[in-house]
């Protein structure tokens, strides 16, 4: 049984772009945005990076295939450079390989970087593409909120729950992500909400109304990673270490097979559990700090809160009226207003998440900050809830 | 065995939509004012995911319930609105319906009477021939906006099979008359027909070609005009049917019902339709006489036997007619039929293109809808892997072919989607579960607004997947609709 990678590297330094409909921005000047943040936050130069891994996803909107651009944007001094693809996920899947290179020893400094540049559609949401040659024969036409709106349906019937009660839940979980959105400079979305202005708004995929649905916007989040011995050396202190970080990926089974009943992501729950079998946490609801989950939608929240085991199965709905989840809950979820107020530029969303998980456990999330937090999860996923890739990460203080 | 050939079996389909005609001439009165008298009933609509050949699967499928598919050894799909002029459309039904590959087949069309051609050749072919013959007609009828035959036509499909067995009617006989007579025509590449004078195709067409032919079968047959109990003749202008069964000498009760009122003419497809319909209120011995005009006219005589009341219970004409919905959007029509200019949204750019060769290689799953049944554990899934999708089992290539179609399937989850593209939003679409197991992601349609839930009971239909635009190429999959009744 491999030892996983529980505090054999730290996050040196990390940045964010401003996130938003970024009309005066490409996804060049995105990505700089973020590395200049980055670089000054970790102390080093751009020649100390040895390895680099680059994520987006809908590269054909923006800056076009391979590793390439990365290189050039950044003027990257010849090294390797890997661009990664895993659906929503891609953010983390970069995180992972840079992460992965120096617990290998192969590299001692490397960078991940995500990116999205999605607003030169010329419509709202996500841009609309073929799924590969066969898929598009059979596929349905399936939008993102059409394919999550499902998860409603089945886990209304699963539970036995009804349709108005499960509508509250999810619109308090958006009234919870745009208050405190509304607090983060970065964010996209900064409007507070209330829970009538999400029960009335338009529908956009049955039951998933427009405030259920996160945003669509450009960005670029980036971290780089070292050994806690270099970034020791570099005089860094108060470690931020990667306690674990987990990939799981649907094999057919949800799709094709007779086991799933489509209310909730299997992918998760196992990525979960490894999860924290490699940073040694037992009890989640009682020792994860923050959370910052994958809530592309409200509904997606909403179960992927009793995946992650912070709520019971069927349990969610309860924990998120009774304020659990909210800034002054136990548990508080999406501080930084998640994908709902910073939207989901693709490539950059695993990567944003852990950005904030980053901020808090370094006491720097100014007034956002929760006290003192200990450990941080994010969730980042990609794909339908039939087939998806699903990541769970989780940092914290070195040595916690 | 000769007289063991006949009718074995029939099938029909109807579109659920309905048109209601006061709503088209509610809307096109303005311009042509004699619309007004015509706003009486209703007309069978195609959904936008409909078209000959999907509608001509459905009643194939109806005529071949209870029927082993693999007796057919030809397979004929009559029509003037075929979807390709180039691509066999009955090789497309033909994959639908999983028939043997030593399949022959024939698209038959040019005239409205393309479907009676059709059956009447394939009595002349069952006799001595290894396997049955199956003959479908269906019309997608294209009329202009505020024209006459936009209230007149209506959209359906028919099927018989015929063979050796316990047919349910024989022909007796059979009779056609060719005439270069046009009442309509519509040349290549044109969409619409164009139609000369009603009276003038009243006078020298209905009124002498089709007596000339019926009096011609009556006379060949020995049989007394008095004798036949239904007389079948699509027509849409007043009055001509019962003047055409007068001067024949056939009884006033004889004249069958054209279905005017609840479906519209079909075309190709209505005097099938009209057969249909009458064998199912038919009694042993019963004599039918069918004629179809156009570019002259076939006449067929069938004798009813005593094997009608064993067919099985099908959807048929009557059950069709009975599975209705309302629609009361004319605008829809004009959408679904290419009759206007809708701006459907960036969204709709997406390129549809086919690549034919994988379309070929994965033709079984697709046009088919086969899965895999594993050898090895048992599992029926769909598309079939290399691989079982049994956690358990993961068998490489231990997979026999299990077909999908006629499994009936329930709701496992779903959606109503607003912001994809749709021709007809919101898409409704979701995961089904099938009956012996097996599941799939699928689009649903002929779905009633709000009429769907976890659990609702489907049923597999052929539709049209999408329409590539840019290179006039149809795509077709199956869809889940709610099963009604």
């Amino acid at each position: 049984m491999a030892t996983g990678i529980k505090d054999k590297i730290v996050i040196l330094g990390m940045g964010c772009s401003k996130f938003g409909e970024r009309w005066d921005a490409n996804a060049e000047d995105l990505m700089v945005e973020a590395f200049e943040e980055a670089t000054k936050d970790a102390g080093i130069e751009r020649d100390q990076i040895e390895a680099a891994w680059f994520g987006t996803a809908i590269e054909d909107q923006h800056v076009g295939k391979s590793g390439v651009p990365l290189a050039m944007t950044l003027r990257l001094p010849y090294i390797p450079v890997t661009r990664v693809e895993n659906y929503c996920a891609t953010g983390t899947e970069a995180f992972r390989g840079a992460s992965y290179a120096v617990a290998s020893g192969a590299v001692d400094i490397a960078l991940a970087l995500g990116v999205e540049k999605l607003k030169d559609t010329g419509y709202g949401g996500l841009p609309q593409r073929g799924r590969g040659n066969l898929n598009n024969l059979y596929w349905p036409n399936l939008s993102a909120p059409g394919s999550f709106a499902q998860l409603a349906a089945a886990y209304r019937s699963k539970h036995g729950v009804d349709r108005g009660d499960l509508k509250r839940a999810m619109a308090h979980i958006s009234v919870k992500s745009h208050a405190n959105g509304a607090k983060n400079p970065k964010a996209h979305l900064k409007n507070v909400i209330t829970e009538d202005d999400v029960m009335k708004a338009p529908m956009v995929a049955e039951p998933l109304g427009l405030y259920d649905c996160c945003g669509v916007s450009d960005g670029s989040a980036c971290a780089i990673v070292t050994t806690p011995e270099i970034a020791r050396s570099l005089g860094k202190k108060n470690l931020i270490g990667v306690k674990a970080l987990q990939i799981a990926v649907s094999n057919g089974q949800e799709l094709q097979y007779d086991d799933w009943d489509g209310s909730y992501f299997a992918t998760t729950r196992v990525a979960a559990n490894r999860a924290y079998q490699e940073a040694g946490v037992t009890d989640p609801r009682r020792q994860i700090s923050l959370l910052d989950v994958h809530d592309c939608f409200s509904i997606t929240e909403l179960v992927t809160l009793e995946d992650l085991q912070l709520s019971p199965e069927g349990g969610a709905i309860p924990d998120v009226l009774d304020g659990f989840y909210d800034s002054a809950g136990r548990v508080p979820c999406q501080i930084d207003g998640g994908l709902k107020c910073f939207g989901h530029p693709i490539g950059a969303s695993g990567l944003r998440m852990l950005y904030e998980m980053y901020l808090q456990m370094s006491g720097r999330a100014g007034e956002r900050q929760m006290g003192n937090p200990v450990l941080g999860l994010t969730h980042n996923l990609g794909g339908f809830p039939s087939q998806n890739v699903s990541s769970v990460t989780i940092v914290g203080q070195l040595g916690a | 065995m000769a007289q063991d050939v006949g009718i074995l079996s029939f099938g029909a389909y109807i579109p659920q939509l309905r048109l209601q005609r006061k709503a088209v001439a509610a809307a096109n009165a303005w311009f042509n004012p004699a619309l007004r008298g015509m706003a009486k009933g209703e007309r069978a609509m195609a959904n936008w995911d409909e078209d000959t050949v999907t509608m001509s699967v459905e009643a194939a499928r109806d005529c071949l319930a209870g029927f082993d598919a693999a007796a057919v050894a030809s397979l004929s799909l009559a029509s003037t609105t075929h979807p390709f002029d180039d691509r066999q459309n009955t090789s497309i039904a033909a994959g639908a319906l999983n028939l043997r590959p030593g399949l022959r087949s024939l698209d038959v069309g040019g005239s409205l009477r393309a479907g009676t051609s059709a059956l009447g050749a394939a009595f002349a072919e069952a006799r001595g021939a290894n396997g049955h013959a199956l003959i479908v007609a269906g019309d997608h009828r294209q009329a202009k906006a505020a024209s006459a035959q936009e209230m007149h036509y209506g959209d359906g499909a028919a099927a018989f099979l015929i063979g050796t067995g316990q047919p349910i009617a024989t022909l007796v006989g059979a009779h056609s008359e060719t005439v270069d007579f046009v009442p309509q025509f519509r040349a290549r590449d044109r969409a619409h027909d164009y139609a000369w004078e009603e009276r003038w195709i009243r006078d020298e067409g209905y009124m002498k070609i089709v007596p000339r032919a019926v009096a011609a079968l009556l006379k060949q047959t020995g049989t007394a005009p008095a004798s036949v109990g239904a007389f079948i003749l699509p027509c849409t202008l007043s009055r001509v049917v019962p003047g055409v069964a007068k001067r024949l000498g056939l009884g006033e009760a004889a004249v069958r019902d054209n279905l005017a009122a609840v479906c519209g003419d079909t075309g190709t497809a209505h005097p099938l339709v009209m057969l249909v319909h009458a064998l199912e209120e038919a009694k042993p011995g019963d004599l039918i006489l069918v004629a179809a005009f156009d570019s002259g006219c076939d006449a067929l005589l069938f004798r009813v036997t005593e094997a009608i009341g064993s067919l099985s219970a099908r959807r048929g004409v009557k059950g069709s007619l009975a599975d209705r919905r309302e629609e009361n959007v004319y605008q829809k029509y004009l959408a679904f039929n290419d009759l206007i200019a809708l701006d459907r949204g960036m969204r709709a750019e997406v390129d549809k293109g086919t690549p034919l060769s994988l379309l070929y290689r994965n033709r079984d799953m697709i046009t088919g809808l086969i899965g895999g049944h594993c050898r090895n554990c048992g599992t029926v899934q769909y598309p079939r892997g290399r691989y079982c999708v049994n956690p358990k089992c993961k068998a490489l290539d231990s997979q026999d072919d299990e077909p999908f179609a006629e499994r009936p399937a329930t709701v496992m989850s779903y959606t109503a989607d607003l912001l994809t593209y749709s021709p007809d939003p919101p898409a409704y679409y979701g995961m089904i579960e099938f009956e012996g197991g097996g599941r799939m992601m699928v689009d649903f349609t002929d779905v009633e607004d709000g009429k769907v839930e976890v659990g609702t009971p489907m049923r597999m239909m052929f539709r049209i997947k999408d329409v590539d635009a840019a290179r006039g190429f149809v795509r077709y999959f199956w869809k889940a609709a709610p099963v009604r009744r």
